[in-house]
């Protein structure tokens, strides 16, 4: 690896963790409704929003109440995105007059939007008109969001709280996540972007006229550039860990990520809330050292990835340098050059371990190892960092199951944070543990026996495999990032991807919730030095250790047959 | 009960087991163990695979099929075998206990009267209520309470010690057990339990219930490997369609072998542990019982290793039981020899070992002899819990020996005083860590017997060990503060309950209980009962009383109080057994991985070679090592499952990193050893 590349991880990193702890305690302050100045001066604006819905402020709701919110608001959710999707043609502010959006692609899209996934079939300029991209995406993006760290902060409660049985109100938090966290960095950050040259606006596309038809040129030659409001779509995209582009080129299109300054910015949002929420887990638990020790896991696993992605990246392809290519600035193929194959890789590695699935670069043209990276960062179920909010919830998950095993090894009951793990916990863990990879495999063993599945392959051999298990792995794990090449917007895998997409998100929510209300009821255990600490250095190593073991015997024989099978035949090809 | 300790694989009980092995294929056995029901499948289905191969044409070659069938019922057979040991050595405990169950005749009688005729009944319709009376050299016919006489009792068969023991009614000697035996004088047992609900039976039920309630972890754990075992199904059945896909697109090799994924699913499933875990269990059972202690449940052998607090007895537990009188303290103006005079005729009818240590003492300081009772005309009053005094009145004078309080309260209440002379020697004696004992006659303090408590030898490591454990120990005393701080102070203890009565008992253990701490602790007398009742662990002394054995969830037959840490130690050895066996067979899938899939796939993918980094022989020969390693490890690991994990005291994160390192790390490693291990024996054999 370059020096390039360590420089800008350090950066990365230090930033990362001193922008952090601040906004950890930030979210807990707004979490816990402690009279901080942002909660006196929209306490206003909130209480009236309360009073227009219905809400009670001070009821709270067990776990079953809370789940059953999450659901609706998600489902209704899901079903406005459809809705605009299928009338945008009668709809105001669709300048293109673009058309309806087929029945299959709105409902993968909606439901898309709706988990946080943002997994895209279509393209963006040439299927969304701007009410759709507005009202629908970009409100998804952030209702999404916001029901991520909810569930997130209902299972830190969980832990928190002892016999009792409730885990907090689903409307006020989703609620207070809105209002005070997500919408007003957006707002900054959209400004910031528009700063830097991040267009929006309303109008319609702009014909222009390009430098080639000049007078020597034959005929004028213009081109049609799509515009729309993309700054203020492009913020919570990064921040909400959605990664819906509002174009198809995602992040690497210069509307959307237009200076080396902003691409940095987005991969530091990508991972801000995720990284400050396990800070918030410390101070809601009572013991700071218990987020530090996650956040600590969550960096180990980062910065390994990180390094083995960029050092492959900025390898060539050996195929291109004994054609005599020059390699010198790494595997170039499918990255834009402004960003380079250090930063890419970066970004690469990031957007995937965190479920956004923005993309600066496209990683079906990453090196077979470098694919293999993303591949793997999403199997390991979208824990490190991972989405906000569920991110968090699905490393606390891995950390029970790490205690469970360690806890029957040193002799006693297993438990967390004063918490005994027993059988109906482990049953919740279980499940959500089980269902992502459920989901993958028997999506994928679908797609390649049915014709239908296999039509959508472009590429022959290994790489096709590749395709359709990282279609269906950035589905079920809600990362939304594709290795293009998979022609998916078909009915067959709008409807497939749908599935796996919402039940990815959806079960393992309600057994979280149901895992957090079933801690609640707990009484608290008092520690003593019989008791295994989990906020040292072994803890941090059980919880890696835990979280790859798990995503390797989960997912093995499916990379064997994909991502590895190529990285072996370019060697021998080599 | 039979002592003898059979070796872990006597003949014995080899040959009884590997039938029993047998036995258990019966799918209904199998169904038991969702884990190894999976392997029980993939055995029918290989098997089914073999027959179509050898009368018709097969997916692979009939010898193959064979081969890993014959292992994947042999993996089967050994989990059962494993089972079945365990359960052998639990039935050969049973049989010695049923041989106490042999048929004995009661003498029944109609009323509580010792003289009144008997009538001979079987023991075995005895009911609750029923009053019998039990002779010399007469086995006690069922559980009862003593209600009148006093007799020497051979309770060896239940206990293993051989001296016989008091039973008397009333007070804390009076519970008898059926089945022990009746030495010299007589007793009249009012029955306490109904036939089939005795002692004895319990324990035959405990220990041969092969149908034994799961504990919680138990089920927790299973729960997990579930849940594994359904990941590990749908990774093998998908891989046969990404298998026919990489072969259409690599347009070579042929799909891969239904009896080679099976061979997969069950090496990748956690049949180590799966198969392991019910011996683990049953043998947890059985180490209690070769300590002697019956535990009502395995819950709370389970619950013992999770314990934060024990509450331990003072006496006969941090103490040797006898305090020793060491020195006379007369009050001022009264001479030691009336003291000692005094405080020998309160002592004429204590038959306490204290009682005779002052009988001793002044025997040897003045030469005060044993007087004649009858020739005093002296009324003894015994020592009540209530009043906390004892002592003698005779015509002249009223002597009475008690805790400093209970004097106290008694001479103020006779108009006296208590001289501060004599306080300061009370303070002063409490101070060395030993009991003051005042004796007053009338309202007249005469001065105070020093009495010495003897910490046992060696107790003070034990609890620090404890406290490594990160389990507090509360000494639990009569004594005054004083006293208790100063004991407890030699002994090491983390805390102390001074003065304890029950209520104080009871409180303290719902106080812990509220702070989240899960208590043990001993006890025997029937005023122990209530607080025996409130604590997780509750270790009932078997000389308890009957109310006091009711209440405890585990019986030392020993009647050792010491033994609570054994018990700890036992839960833990459980537990810690489990989650090392667990993390091992979820560690070895590693290396299975490496041996089976480039095996599985090198005919579609010749590049996957590179990942047989054992350097197996063939593929056939790598799914095979795989596929016995797999087996043969259940059979290798029998005598840890049996024997548990050895418990050392330390602190969790020393603990756990070296059981991380040992099963976690050696769980990674050691199947790639072994599994080559049986390649080269493969290889070198010629047979695949």
């Amino acid at each position: 690896m370059m020096p390039h590349a360590w420089t800008i991880l350090g950066f990365y990193l230090l930033v990362l963790l001193l922008a952090a702890k601040p906004l950890g305690s930030y979210i807990a302050n707004v979490m816990e409704g402690r009279p901080i100045l942002a909660l006196r001066l929209g306490g206003g604006l909130e209480a009236g929003l309360y009073r227009l819905c219905g809400v009670k402020r001070d009821e709270e709701m067990g776990w079953l109440r809370y789940a059953l919110a999450i659901l609706l608001f998600n489902l209704l959710g899901a079903l406005a995105v459809y809705a605009l999707q299928r009338l945008q043609v009668w709809l105001p502010l669709n300048p293109q007059q673009l058309a309806n959006v087929s029945p299959d692609s709105a409902f993968n899209t909606a439901i898309s939007f709706a988990t946080n996934t943002n997994w895209q079939g279509y393209a963006g300029e040439s299927t969304m008109g701007h009410l759709t991209q507005m009202l629908g995406l970009a409100v998804q993006n952030f209702l999404s969001a916001a029901t991520g760290i909810a569930v997130a902060v209902a299972l830190m409660r969980g832990f928190a709280r002892h016999s009792a049985s409730t885990i907090g109100n689903a409307w006020v938090d989703l609620t207070r996540v809105t209002l005070y966290l997500l919408l007003p960095i957006a707002l900054v950050y959209a400004v910031f972007l528009v700063s830097q040259g991040t267009i929006q606006t309303l109008d319609g596309y702009q014909e222009v006229t390009t430098l080639e038809s000049g007078p020597a040129s034959v005929a004028p030659q213009t081109q049609t550039l799509p515009t729309g409001p993309v700054a203020s779509q492009e913020a919570i995209k990064m921040l909400g860990t959605n990664g819906g582009g509002f174009f198809n080129a995602n992040s690497a299109h210069p509307y959307e990520n237009p200076t080396p300054l902003t691409n940095i910015i987005q991969m530091l949002s990508i991972f801000l809330i995720p990284a400050a929420l396990c800070l918030t887990f410390g101070r809601i638990v009572g013991d700071v050292r218990q987020g530090w020790a996650v956040l600590a896991a969550m960096t180990v696993l980062f910065v390994v990835m990180a390094v083995v992605a960029m050092s492959v990246e900025q390898q060539s392809n050996p195929l291109l340098t004994s054609l005599g290519i020059d390699g010198s600035a790494g595997n170039l193929e499918g990255k834009e050059t402004r960003f380079g194959s250090a930063e890419s890789a970066l970004f690469a590695t990031i957007t995937t371990l965190a479920s956004c699935g923005a993309v600066n670069a496209m990683h079906d043209s990453f090196m077979p190892l470098g694919g293999f990276v993303t591949l793997w960062n999403m199997m390991l179920g979208e824990v490190v960092f991972g989405g906000v909010g569920s991110g968090l919830y699905g490393m606390l998950v891995f950390a029970v199951m790490a205690v469970f095993l360690a806890g029957l090894m040193i002799g006693r009951t297993p438990e967390y944070l004063g918490k005994k793990i027993e059988a109906h916990d482990i049953k919740m863990v279980s499940l959500t543990i089980l269902v992502t990879p459920l989901l993958v495999l028997t999506g994928t063993a679908l797609a390649v026996t049915l014709p239908a599945g296999v039509a959508g392959v472009a590429n022959p051999g290994a790489h096709g495999f590749s395709e359709i298990l990282y279609a269906f792995t950035s589905a079920a794990n809600n990362n939304g990032s594709a290795f293009a090449g998979l022609s998916a917007n078909t009915p067959f895998y709008n409807i497939l991807l749908g599935i796996a997409m919402w039940f990815g998100r959806f079960i393992v929510i309600v057994s979280v919730l149901a895992l957090a209300g079933n801690l609640a009821a707990k009484k608290r255990i008092a520690a003593n030095a019989g008791t295994m600490p989990t906020h040292g250095p072994l803890f941090v190593m059980l919880l890696i250790g835990t979280v790859v073991l798990v995503g390797a015997l989960n997912y093995v024989p499916a990379l064997a047959l994909g991502p590895v099978v190529e990285q072996l035949m370019l060697q021998s090809a080599h | 009960m039979a002592r003898q300790t059979l070796s872990m694989f006597d003949p014995a009980l080899l040959w009884p087991a590997v039938l029993d092995a047998f036995r258990k294929l019966n799918p209904a056995a199998q169904w038991r163990n969702p884990v190894m029901f999976v392997v029980y499948a993939g055995c029918l289905l290989t098997t089914a695979l073999w027959v179509q191969a050898v009368i018709g044409t097969g997916e692979a070659p009939a010898g193959y099929i064979l081969a890993v069938t014959l292992w994947l019922w042999f993996t089967v057979l050994f989990a059962n075998f494993a089972e079945a040991l365990a359960e052998g050595r639990s039935k050969a405990q049973a049989a010695s206990l049923r041989g106490l169950k042999r048929e004995t005749m009661a003498k029944k009688v109609k009323s509580a009267d010792a003289s009144a005729d008997w009538s001979s009944v079987p023991a075995t319709e005895l009911c609750k209520g029923d009053l019998v009376l039990v002779q010399a050299n007469d086995t006690i016919p069922a559980d009862g309470e003593v209600i009148e006489g006093v007799a020497s009792v051979d309770e060896s068969a239940i206990t293993g010690e051989s001296a016989p023991v008091i039973r008397e009614a009333g007070g804390d000697f009076s519970a008898v057990t059926g089945g022990t035996r009746v030495l010299s004088d007589w007793l009249l047992v009012r029955v306490t339990v109904n036939p089939g609900e005795t002692f004895v039976d319990r324990m035959i039920a405990m220990v041969e219930n092969a149908k034994r309630r799961k504990t919680p972890n138990e089920i927790a754990l299973t729960i997990l490997l579930v849940a594994l075992t359904i990941i590990f199904l749908v990774v093998t059945v998908t891989l046969l369609p990404f298998s026919i896909f990489g072969v259409q697109a690599a347009g070579a090799g042929t799909p891969v072998a239904l009896t080679t994924l099976i061979a997969l699913l069950v090496c990748l499933i956690p049949t180590t542990i799966a198969g392991l875990l019910s011996a683990i269990g049953v043998a947890g059972m059985s180490r209690m019982m070769q300590a002697n202690v019956i535990a009502t449940s395995g819950r709370a052998v389970e619950a013992a290793g999770d314990v934060d607090v024990l509450l331990l007895d003072k006496t006969g537990t941090i103490t040797l039981g006898n305090r020793q009188a060491a020195a006379f303290l007369p009050a001022e103006g009264v001479p030691e020899q009336d003291l000692a005079s005094a405080a020998q005729l309160a002592s004429l009818a204590d038959e306490t070992p204290e009682g005779r240590s002052i009988m001793v003492l002044a025997k040897q300081k003045f030469g005060l002899r044993e007087r004649d009772i009858q020739a005093l005309n002296a009324r003894f009053i015994h020592f009540s819990a209530h009043t906390r005094m004892s002592g003698v009145d005779l015509p002249d004078s009223q002597i009475r020996k008690g805790a400093v309080d209970a004097i106290r309260a008694h001479i103020e209440t006779l108009g006296g005083r208590f001289p501060p002379g004599v306080l300061r020697a009370v303070e002063e004696v409490a101070r060395r860590g030993s009991t003051p004992l005042v004796v007053a006659d009338g309202s007249r303090v005469l001065g105070v017997v020093e009495l010495k408590d003897i910490v046992k030898g060696g107790i003070k490591e034990r609890f620090a060990e404890l406290r490594r454990m990160g389990i507090r120990t509360i000494m639990i005393t009569g004594d005054n503060p004083l006293t208790a701080a100063a004991i407890a102070a030699e002994a090491g203890v983390d805390d102390f309950l001074a003065e304890a009565t029950p209520e104080a008992k009871l409180a303290l253990i719902r106080q812990h209980q509220a702070e989240g701490r899960l208590v043990a602790m001993t006890g025997d007398g029937t005023n122990d009962a209530p607080a025996l009742a409130q604590a997780d662990v509750a270790v009932a002394m078997n000389t308890g009383t009957q109310a006091a054995k009711e209440a405890g969830n585990m019986v030392d037959l020993d009647s050792n109080p010491t033994k609570l840490i054994e018990v700890v130690e036992t839960g833990k050895q459980m537990l810690m057994t489990r989650g090392a066996l667990t993390t091992f067979s979820v560690s070895n899938d590693i290396a299975k991985y490496f041996a089976i899939i480039p095996a599985a796939f090198v005919t579609t993918y010749p590049q996957l070679g590179a990942l047989n980094v054992m350097g197996l022989a063939s593929p056939t020969s790598a799914i095979l090592s795989a596929v016995i390693f797999n087996a043969l490890i259940i059979i290798v690991l029998i005598p840890l499952a049996l024997k548990g994990v050895t418990y050392q005291p330390m602190g969790a994160a020393v603990l756990l990193r070296r059981n991380l390192a040992v099963y976690g790390l050696g769980g990674l490693i050691a199947p790639f050893i072994g599994i080559k291990l049986i390649d080269l024996t493969i290889a070198a054999t010629g047979l695949a």
